[in-house]
């Protein structure tokens, strides 16, 4: 008789516990337009904000003038843990006519990336940063060899 | 851990049926939809019994110890944020502890409760995650939506201020990379008083099921003694009755000042080992409430050399990850790089008392066990 009793008791119980369940979870169907958490990452393009720290790519900073603070020092080539930055330089003569090192291609391998942030801890005058933008894909993978000076750019004058 | 089995090496006994003519040879993974990540295990079945489990590993072994050797110790804290994915600061905390061992720094106070603060909020993200995917597991839906409701506020925490959601890399040898965000301890307070009350849903709507205890108690029972045989560690340790939190019996960073209880179960089942973690979380809140409003002023960041030279010798700390002990072991020749890496990760100790504790189970049974032992893959091939 006991094991009838505790058959039923054990249905009961599981009949219980289940409505509870439920009852939470038809809470949330009833009252999803107040609590709506996914973003429709597409529809939202024009709302979506990022934080300003947020790790999409390396950029290198360009002013109005299209100057840009980087010395060719290549601190964050030998920061890179993936060899995603290759710095090539070339010496420019000065007004003395000394030759002075400087930047000639600042080369981002994209596609080698791991978004780590060291390149930017390393760099001594703060001329990379990174980049709000996440939309990477490309059809073509040479496209994400990037060449990250701008044409015409210089060196700031006074960046050492 | 990897051998193959007599049963698989012998042509004559490849057949679906094993030795006895009456058992069955059953491959779970690398991509059978019930498991975490890939990991393949054949299963021995007597009928619905399991006779015998084995992992078979490699399927995503990216040989991480031999990267690290030949980057330098300040680029190699980044490879460890991919081995276990969630708990990625307490990787990186662990491997900065220990190179900042190796250099005998002292790092800032402000650095140390940032540290710990972060350690702590990723700890509740993979508890989150974990109660999700086990409610899954043995076949709740809802949860698993619930979870990543609560972990996405995480996660945006954790963009704001390092910029990544899970891969962080926000730990460096001397400190943290950057200062906290100005909103941070805005968002943390937001999201501690949503998820107090969020967490007594988890109870009202998983903990508390009949079917869910009916499937839990009892199941993949492991005693003390064997727990510490096959070197478990964390909360599926804990749910045996071991005391192994690293953050009580070897404290760092601020562990000493503030106040939290190691959880301990001792009914050795699925049930206790989830017990464990629903309790660890809620240990959790409490000592991130403790550190939130008490961040002293300062600097982030000890002042390091550009290039990190460890002297000779060898260095080993250890942290409590989301899962277990999780050591690093460092050996110098007094270069720039280190000669020789090695990780003790507590998902591959676990994982190793998956056979004891699925034998004589139901096949049902196993995903059950599996959930509880909480296996991130990564973490155990590495």
């Amino acid at each position: 008789m006991s094991f009838i009793k505790n058959y039923i008791g054990d249905v009961w119980g599981a009949v219980k516990s289940l409505a509870a369940g439920m009852k939470l979870t038809g809470h949330y169907a009833l009252h999803h337009k107040k609590e709506k958490i996914t973003q429709q990452y597409p529809d939202n393009k024009d709302t979506l904000n990022l934080p300003e720290r947020f790790r999409g790519e390396v950029v290198l900073i360009h002013d109005e003038n299209n100057e840009h603070a980087c010395t060719g020092c290549t601190a964050c080539e030998l920061a890179c843990p993936n060899g995603t930055i290759k710095i090539i330089t070339k010496f420019d003569l000065t007004p003395e006519g000394k030759k002075k090192k400087a930047l000639d291609t600042f080369v981002y391998h994209l596609d080698l990336c791991t978004m780590c942030n060291l390149c930017i801890e390393a760099c001594p005058t703060s001329a990379i940063k990174m980049d709000q933008t996440f939309e990477h894909s490309v059809t073509d993978r040479s496209e994400l060899i990037k060449t990250l000076n701008k044409p015409g750019s210089k060196i700031r004058e006074g960046v050492e | 851990m990897y051998r193959q089995s007599e049963i698989v090496n012998d042509p004559s006994k490849t057949s679906l049926l094993g030795d006895e003519g009456t058992d069955m040879i059953i491959n779970v993974g690398p991509q059978h939809p019930s498991t975490h990540g890939v990991l393949h295990l054949v299963i021995t079945l007597n009928g619905e019994a399991v006779k015998k489990v084995e992992p078979h590993l490699g399927y995503i072994h990216r040989s991480i110890e031999k990267m690290c050797e030949s980057l330098t110790f300040r680029q190699f804290i980044y490879v460890t944020s991919k081995m276990d994915y969630l708990s990625s600061h307490m990787n990186n905390h662990c491997c900065a502890m220990c190179v900042e061992k190796g250099l005998q720094i002292e790092i800032p106070p402000r650095a140390q409760v940032i540290r710990v603060l972060m350690d702590e909020l990723t700890r509740l993200a993979s508890h989150q995650l974990w109660w999700g995917a086990l409610a899954m597991d043995v076949g709740a839906l809802t949860p698993f939506f619930l979870a990543f409701r609560e972990r996405e506020m995480i996660n945006d925490i954790m963009e704001e201020t390092c910029g990544t959601r899970l891969t962080m890399n926000y730990m460096v040898p001397g400190g943290v990379m950057a200062d906290l965000h100005p909103n941070f301890q805005k968002r943390v307070h937001a999201f501690i008083d949503h998820f107090k009350r969020k967490i007594d849903e988890y109870d009202e709507l998983v903990t508390d099921n009949i079917i869910f205890q009916n499937r839990t108690k009892g199941i993949g029972y492991i005693s003390k003694e064997d727990a510490i045989s096959y070197g478990m560690s964390g909360p599926a340790a804990r749910g045996s009755g071991v005391q192994c939190d690293i953050r009580k019996l070897y404290p760092y960073e601020v562990y000493d000042k503030v106040q939290f209880e190691e959880v301990i179960e001792t009914a050795g089942d699925c049930f206790a080992r989830y017990l464990v973690r629903m309790k660890e979380m809620k240990q959790s809140i409490s000592i991130v409430e403790q550190l939130i409003d008490n961040i002293p002023e300062g600097d982030f960041q000890a002042k390091t050399k550009a290039v990190l030279k460890l002297p000779k010798g060898e260095y080993y700390s250890r942290v409590e990850t989301a899962r277990g002990e999780f050591g690093v072991y460092i050996v110098s020749e007094g270069g720039t790089t280190p000669y020789r890496i090695k990780f003790r990760s507590p998902g591959f100790s676990n994982l190793s008392a998956l056979d004891h504790m699925t034998r004589g189970q139901k096949i049902g049974d196993m995903v059950a066990i599996m959930g509880t032992l909480d296996l991130v893959i990564p973490d155990i091939d590495r």
